[in-house]
């Protein structure tokens, strides 16, 4: 990597953190409690919309995980979940009615957040639908695996995005608020993932599983990044470039080993197809509000009207870390 | 009266350290406390506070202990110094972190101690033998200097490390020392100890190991063995380090194995893990009385982790595994074979080979239209589709996703030149792939089927092109993989033989002749065929010498047996 690339990454960073900095008006404070964060608090961050039956599960997960506070950015909700947020003593809650294309998919906003808040310490960013696991996650709080992280100088972690599903049509088992998704969704593709490197950001690029397999056989290529590097020692220097895919400076990004060692690593479970998908879909078609063009969901509408189901006799049925370590979809490193 | 006292080097969370002192203090050793002077005041203010309540607890004068420096070693003497001055009853001078939790009780140390009374244990090995350094850096420890931090000028350290070794500058080691390493964690008797620090020699002594790099695994294992009668080279506290010289740490989860490893302290323990706090220290654990420490079980599990760090699963190709072509410690994750031609010059080679070896055998996984997968799925293990479009977007990761979810059963399939090609290299460099050629077998279908002759000429020119291209890769320097060509006419020569071969090293364990061949195509009128080709202007060369009108004897096969005798 030359001189002059190196430069260009720099300036692309720089934007970005200055975009953030611009968009920080368009976020309206509805609960600033962030002067409870204490200096060694794990903070989790989040941008959602509509999302009100997911969240007393959601936050009660990353709770009991170990997260200290919740800096959310609200959407525009209209189904009470700012409501709901507002109430929580742990949840400091923006929100915005501006687009969320324009602020590159909620990226900017959180940057903006991020780069106030989280300087120092160690940042999740997550989506409602997204649970984290990470080795050992049933036995060692959260701060177990950020202290062994900093004793081992190293300052972020990666964590594939796993989609999880159901048996039988997507909507067939409704989810009803407080459940754990994962006990309608609890199938996944265990080894369909195809991987290359993105030379640019030193990332790679991980795509496939069930999405790819359904949705996208006719344009492979189009089908959704699932490598994703949701917890990081922040600085205020950092910026996510695209969601939580990929940030500068890219050293952050090197999350694998290249001598063919395995570095320790997570999953997040991706709890995005229960039955309320199906709404989900229709109104982000409408919104046009996603990536490329809304491309994703066009596919998965255009699916969707026919009742898919994702599941296949070759599903695996989600049990625990250990399994999706044996399985090869995440490493302990040396971490043990 | 007592006979073992401690020395606690702390730095971090204090609360554990009172907690372990306590415990110590409680069960009759006397403890010195060294406190990090790079910590606050306040922390050390309440520390003391913490502690005031006992009586066999002193505090020594405070030496900033930075990873690797002299201020360890510092620290260690003034606090060994109090300890032998203040408690006369002690014997034997155990040395621990305020992250060492005791896991045996207190009584089966001193007992242990007690019936080795003369006995010092500190792990001592010479600079040759170690094998343990991280970092290149063994005997050179002792005969350079260390002035920069490791930690905090790091580019400064590995410049002025070099620099001496290109001009050659080298210290003297004092006579009469005999550098040695090992362990920081040690347990020396009042002897030994004294013997040390009152050496009249010490402020020489000193001032040599105040340059040496990380003198605490080198300043009392050297010394130790000029004063001592009876070393045991190992050290009585449980410490594991990973591949960066870091300690392994322990938590909730490790309960089990700490209990059963009979050690007397390990290290190093997170501060959070109550549970091991709890049973250690609170509930007092019960440990077979007088057995030896057993640290075997530990050992295997962080050298286990170690080695997934390191060398990682071979074969897998994963967010936190993605290693650079020709480091992959194993491209793919099982041996398998490839079998070209085979499919076209046998009627029923598929079924015929999977009975013969009990494998799954697939088709061709490359074909243009689908993945053939064994038994016509259209989703294989891991939910791998057959849809080409996927395949062909990444064909290297389906076939090191095929071959790493079906670890444990060998694969085997078709390719042949109409099949995706982006796999030619990979393939050829592959050590676990075993490759089998008829060359030329592919005119067998265009000879079969019912086209244009024209069309047939055009696609038997395109197809001899991509597999001459093929067995060069095959046959470069570079291949890796195992393999074999035969020209279709060398093979329907003799087919049983090779045949024999293939099955033989798929399934080596069954050693049984093969009772059975794959129906051979029916050649009668293919040299006709060939010829034609030829007199259209085509040189069909892959397939080796067919005689125009001498029909191959397709009863060849037919006789089996007869062959096969030996």
């Amino acid at each position: 990597m030359g001189i002059f690339s190196r430069y260009r990454l720099r300036l692309a960073r720089k934007r970005w953190r200055f975009r953030a900095f611009r968009k920080r008006r368009e976020l309206r404070a509805l609960a600033d409690r962030t002067h409870r964060i204490g200096p060694d608090d794990l903070l989790a961050f989040s941008t959602l919309r509509n999302e009100r039956v997911r969240l007393p599960y959601f936050l009660r997960y990353y709770r009991d995980m170990g997260i200290n506070h919740f800096l959310i950015v609200d959407n525009d909700s209209d189904d009470g979940s700012r409501e709901y947020l507002q109430d929580q003593p742990d949840v400091s809650l923006w929100t915005t009615r501006h687009s969320y294309k324009r602020a590159r998919f909620g990226v900017d906003w959180l940057n903006w957040l991020q780069m106030k808040h989280a300087h120092g310490h160690w940042s999740l960013v997550v989506d409602p639908d997204e649970f984290f696991v990470y080795p050992f996650c049933d036995t060692r709080p959260l701060r177990a695996l950020t202290d062994w992280l900093d004793a081992s100088s190293i300052k972020s972690f990666s964590a594939m995005l796993l989609d999880m599903y159901p048996k039988g049509p997507i909507g067939a088992q409704p989810y009803r608020e407080g459940e754990d998704p994962f006990a309608i969704a609890q199938w996944f593709d265990s080894g369909n993932y195809t991987i290359s490197r993105n030379h640019r950001f030193g990332n790679l690029w991980i795509q496939g599983g069930p999405r790819a397999r359904t949705f996208f056989t006719d344009a492979p290529e189009r089908a959704p990044a699932l490598n994703k590097i949701p917890l990081v020692k922040w600085d205020r220097a950092y910026a996510y470039a695209s969601s939580t895919h990929m940030l500068l400076p890219r050293g952050l990004n090197l999350v694998y080993d290249e001598w063919g060692g395995e570095k320790a690593s997570g999953v997040l479970l991706h709890a995005k197809f229960l039955d309320t998908f199906a709404a989900k879909a229709e109104e982000e078609m409408r919104r046009g509000q996603h990536y490329a063009a809304s491309h994703e969901y066009k596919a998965y509408k255009a699916a969707l009207d026919d009742h898919p189901d994702l599941w296949c006799k070759w599903s695996e049925k989600y049990i625990n870390w250990r399994q999706l370590e044996i399985l090869g979809l995440m490493s302990k490193g040396n971490w043990a | 009266m007592s006979t073992v006292g401690i020395i606690l080097l702390c730095h971090t969370a204090l609360d554990r350290a009172a907690q372990v002192a306590r415990h110590w203090v409680t069960h009759g050793c006397p403890v010195v406390i060294h406190l990090d002077k790079r910590v606050d005041r306040k922390s050390f203010d309440q520390l003391r506070a913490d502690l005031a309540d006992l009586n066999d607890v002193r505090f020594s004068g405070r030496y900033a202990c930075e990873w690797g420096t002299w201020g360890i070693v510092a620290a260690t003497q003034a606090a060994a110094t109090i300890l032998l001055h203040d408690f006369p009853g002690v014997r034997h001078v155990f040395l621990a972190s305020g992250s060492c939790l005791p896991l045996r009780p207190v009584r089966e140390l001193r007992a242990y101690l007690d019936s080795r009374p003369r006995t010092d244990f500190i792990e001592s090995v010479t600079t040759a033998d170690v094998g343990w350094t991280i970092g290149g850096l063994d005997a050179e420890r002792f005969t350079l200097r260390f002035p920069f931090s490791w930690r905090r000028q790091r580019r400064r350290f590995d410049a002025y490390v070099n620099f001496q070794r290109r001009i050659r500058l080298k210290r003297r080691i004092p006579p009469g020392i005999v550098p040695h390493l090992g362990s920081q964690w040690w347990c020396l008797t009042r002897q030994t100890l004294s013997a040390i620090l009152e050496d009249p020699d010490r402020q020489r002594i000193d001032r040599y190991f105040r340059h040496v790099w990380i003198p605490d695994e080198s300043y009392f294992q050297t010394l130790a063995r000029q004063y001592s009668v009876n070393i045991e080279s190992r050290s009585l506290t449980l410490s594991k380090f990973d591949f960066q010289g870091k300690p392994h740490i322990f938590y909730d989860d490790h309960l089990q194995l700490l209990r059963r490893s009979d050690c007397f302290v390990a290290r190093k323990i997170w501060p959070h893990a109550k549970k091991l706090y709890r049973v250690f220290l609170v509930e007092g654990a019960e440990g077979q009385p007088a057995a030896e420490p057993n640290p075997g079980k530990i050992d295997r599990l962080f050298s286990k982790a170690v080695e997934r760090r390191t060398k990682g699963r071979a074969g897998l190709y994963m967010q936190s595994r993605y290693p650079n072509e020709n480091w992959e410690n194993g491209k793919t994750a099982m041996p398998y074979s490839v079998f070209e031609g085979f499919s076209e010059l046998f009627e029923n080679f598929e079924t015929w080979l999977g009975r013969m070896t009990g494998t799954r055998v697939h088709g061709h996984l490359f074909a243009p239209g689908r993945a053939e997968f064994a038994g016509g799925e259209t989703v294989y293990n891991g939910a791998l589709s057959d849809n080409a479009a996927l395949r062909d977007y990444n064909p290297r990761s389906f076939l090191t996703n095929l071959l790493w979810n079906t670890r444990g059963e060998r694969q085997c399939f078709q390719f042949g030149p109409a099949d995706n090609k982006a796999l030619n290299w990979a393939l050829a460099t592959d050590p676990n792939a075993t490759i089998s050629v008829i060359s030329g077998a592919w005119a067998v279908p265009l000879f079969k089927s019912n086209q244009n002759f024209a069309d047939l000429r055009a696609e038997a020119a395109q197809l001899q092109k991509v597999e001459a291209e093929h067995l060069n890769t095959l046959r470069s320097p570079w291949s890796k993989a195992r393999v074999r060509i035969w020209t279709l006419a060398e093979f329907i020569e003799n087919p049983m033989e090779p045949l024999q071969t293939i099955v033989d090293e798929i399934s080596p364990r069954a050693l049984r002749r093969l009772t059975e061949a794959p129906r051979l195509a029916d050649l009668t009128g293919f040299g006709q065929f060939l010829q034609n080709l030829r007199n259209q202007g085509m040189q069909p060369f892959l397939m080796g010498d067919f005689p125009v009108n001498d029909d191959p004897k397709a009863h060849s096969t037919r006789r089996g047996r007869p062959y096969l005798v030996k």
